[in-house]
């Protein structure tokens, strides 16, 4: 599927490079769920309204969008438009819309709490708005703990409490594995921070691991090597490669999967009636109980040539209307205030398990700790993502000793700065 | 006699454009080699293959040296800023290059390391089973047509579908897996145990590649003349030494060139396994094209001037093998002559 990623990658940037006519607006897009049918249909709404603006709609994996397009981005290349989850990271890359929207002011009610995620240190510009907000969390498959006669545990479950039950279930049931939380930076995040962790120095830049980040992900591994974890996802690549352990929790193999919200309408429709599933929202550590926010935001890029069509589709698409249908249709929660402030969304699905589990996850975003609030918009979070996943998924595999894969972390992000010219 | 006639009439005819084509490119020509004699005419028509091998070949190996000289996270040169020799010098700060974690860069060592076993272990084994493949298809079969076709077969695939094809048959839930259980064998997680994962990228690099190399081999071996297994056949002579003494010595220049174009092949191992593994578990088969790839473009630590400087190094490694290649080829050439 990578090399899928790659070849596929390889084809749009070639697409890419061929010169854009006038009226012209091509957007990267990548889908976790319906949202790429519903941006079809959007789009074709648009071009309806607006007949002298061709939007031209690229369905990618997530991967081309993660590997991929920051290596167009850094030549000066790319779409008009990209829906992107490394948002910060790149934010050099995004096209100021300020002067060329309608309404700057409507911009800064309704999507100024994530502004920051999306654009460089101390800038005032406008680069996009978030398509969903999401956040980090459990699910539980119901039916196994219920056949395997172990109570879900309650909001206030720690991690090790959820290790313990989710393990009798693993027993009970003959499954593979007690629990899987995706081979990624920002989902192993929540946990680091609930054990007190706090990636940012006193001067803005990286910290080296505390003592709150090491007693969690010692855990993490010893769980990974006595089976309780899924070592197949975090074994199964070197580097930071991203891997979800959405299937084997789809397919009834695991009893506790921690991912996130936009997993929300993927699990209801794969998963359909096979069995019940809950979301559970975070475990808790010693210090708290939080998830990581974060999202996936649609932005314009500076390198088009056609900014004027780019700004008129993302003001169409920014309205508060559009928002609420686009929300209400891909199960994902908003990331403009007015439609939260009004409330009253009407997610479409007869799915009582994914309403439910939206809700859940509306209630946990209320414990979000103040750490994990500031790091979307933290231009070194990439780089402490990338780091933790590629020395934790080696020390899972057996190359490095926990104290040697601390050390790894610490100077791997120390020489990204210096890279940087930090 | 009047067939013959018309036949040459229509041959002239249809001749004349091409005669007056080459009449018209004849008269700048003509000026051309007045002004820049023989060999200066030599220059001119080797002018546009020579355009393209600057171009797309010598240019980006020359910026590509340039980036290896410069440090930073910026694709564009002009906003990278030069460091002389640094990469390399990251490159090579080892305590010690056996033991790659006390490596500054260790996933390079570790990815050096890993490939030159993947090297030793796929181009040897490589080596016997295309030999033994030819050797068995070069003998008078049933369906002998039919069995070439299934060894050569998985050369047409792509490497995507190759490691697609593996990973659907060596993952938990696959086809492996599904075999041994009806024998009541418990299922095994293949494709996260060190030693199994690259057990298995040398068994899939052998079976996507093996036909090629024993299609040359098979080429080989047909070349030999029957005469002489004739008379060794009449003096008695046992199988093992007519291979020993007749068909090995006669196959060794083929040999050679598999040797070499498997060797090449293995250093450039990537792409199959990218699919089949990703590199993992670890860093278990990261192999140097993973490396570069995932240091200049993939990761969110990316480098593009390491990349350039370890990919700077990979390809001297190919230049001597290339060389050796070409040594075998001109020698080659001189024993024929002879």
């Amino acid at each position: 599927m990578k090399m899928k990623s790659i070849l596929a990658g390889a084809t749009l940037a070639l697409l890419m490079s061929t010169a854009a006519h006038a009226g012209d607006v091509r957007i990267m897009w990548y889908s976790d769920g319906v949202e790429g049918e519903v941006m079809k249909d959007l789009v074709g709404r648009f071009m309806k309204e607006n007949p002298g603006i061709n939007i031209i709609l690229d369905n990618v994996s997530y991967g081309v969008v993660r590997e991929q397009l920051p290596v167009q981005l850094e030549a000066g290349n790319g779409p008009d438009i990209a829906r992107v989850a490394q948002i910060k990271d790149n934010a050099r890359h995004w096209l100021d819309l300020r002067p060329l929207v309608k309404d700057p002011k409507y911009w800064d009610d309704n999507f100024g709490a994530q502004a920051d995620w999306m654009r460089p240190d101390g800038s005032k510009q406008i680069s996009g708005f978030m398509t969903q907000i999401t956040l980090t969390g459990g699910f539980a498959n119901k039916t196994l703990f219920d056949q395997a006669g172990v109570e879900i545990p309650g909001p206030k479950a720690t991690w090790e409490e959820w290790a313990a039950a989710a393990k009798k279930v693993k027993e009970s049931q003959q499954v593979p594995f007690a629990m899987a939380i995706d081979r990624s930076g920002h989902r192993i995040t929540a946990p680091l921070l609930s054990y007190g962790a706090n990636y940012i120095g006193k001067d803005g830049k990286p910290a080296p691991l505390d003592k709150g980040a090491k007693d969690f992900l010692t855990k993490f591994v010893g769980w990974n090597q006595d089976g309780s974890f899924s070592k197949d996802v975090w074994v199964s690549a070197a580097g930071n490669t991203y891997r979800a352990a959405a299937e084997d929790f789809i397919n009834g193999q695991l009893p506790f999967y921690y991912s996130g919200s936009w997993q929300v309408a993927n699990l209801a429709t794969k998963i359909g009636t096979n069995f019940d599933w809950v979301a559970t929202g975070s475990p808790c550590g010693p210090v708290t109980c939080t998830g990581m926010p974060g999202g996936a935001a649609l932005v314009a890029i500076k390198y088009t040539k056609n900014p004027k069509e780019v700004a008129q589709f993302m003001d169409w698409f920014a309205r508060e209307e559009i928002v609420k249908e686009f929300s209400e249709r891909t199960l994902f929660l908003p990331g403009h205030k007015a439609v939260v402030d009004k409330g009253g969304l009407d997610f479409k699905t007869d799915n009582a398990l994914a309403k439910a589990a939206l809700t859940k996850f509306v209630d946990a975003s209320k414990t979000t700790s103040e750490t994990a609030l500031k790091l979307p918009a933290w231009r070194w979070s990439d780089t402490f993502y990338a780091a933790i996943v590629t020395r934790v998924g080696q020390t899972i595999a057996g190359e490095l000793k926990i104290d040697d894969t601390f050390a790894r972390i610490d100077a791997d992000i120390a020489q990204k700065v210096k890279d940087a010219g930090q | 006699m009047s067939t013959t006639t018309n036949t040459s009439r229509l041959g002239s005819l249809l001749m004349t454009p091409v005669h007056l084509l080459m009449r018209i490119v004849d008269v700048p020509l003509r000026s051309l080699q007045k002004a820049t004699g023989i060999s200066g005419m030599a220059a001119f028509f080797l002018a546009p293959n020579m355009l393209i091998f600057g171009i797309f070949v010598l240019l980006p190996l020359v910026i590509n040296f340039v980036y290896s000289m410069t440090g930073g996270t910026a694709f564009f040169l002009a906003e990278r800023n030069f460091v002389g020799a640094e990469q390399y010098s990251r490159l090579f700060t080892c305590g010690s290059y056996l033991d790659p974690m006390s490596c500054q860069e260790d996933a390079f060592w570790t990815a050096v390391g890993n490939t030159f076993w993947f090297v030793i272990l796929q181009v040897t084994l490589m080596i016997l089973v295309a030999l033994v493949t030819a050797l068995i298809l070069n003998r008078d079969l049933a369906a002998r047509s039919f069995w070439r076709a299934v060894f050569f077969f998985p050369v047409l695939l792509s490497p995507v579908v190759v490691g697609l094809i593996w990973k659907w048959i060596l993952q938990r839930q696959g086809l492996l897996n599904f075999g041994l259980y009806q024998f009541g064998v418990e299922p095994y997680t293949w494709l996260t145990d060190r030693n199994w994962t690259f057990v298995a990228t040398i068994g899939v690099s052998l079976w996507a590649h093996m036909g090629f190399y024993a299609l040359i081999l098979l080429a080989g071996l047909q070349a030999i003349p029957k005469d002489l297994y004739e008379a060794a056949e009449m003096d008695g002579t046992k199988p093992a030494r007519v291979f020993w003494r007749i068909t090995l010595p006669l196959l060794m220049p083929n040999l050679l060139v598999v040797v070499v174009l498997a060797l090449i092949r293995a250093v450039q191992i990537f792409d199959e396994v990218y699919v089949l593994t990703g590199g993992g578990p670890g860093t278990s088969t990261l192999y140097l094209t993973q490396y570069i790839y995932e240091t200049g473009f993939a990761s969110a630590l990316r480098n593009p001037g390491l990349a350039a400087a370890a990919s700077i190094l990979m390809g001297l490694v190919l230049v001597v093998l290339t060389l050796i290649q070409l040594g075998i080829g001109q020698r080659g050439e001189k024993k024929g002559k002879r």
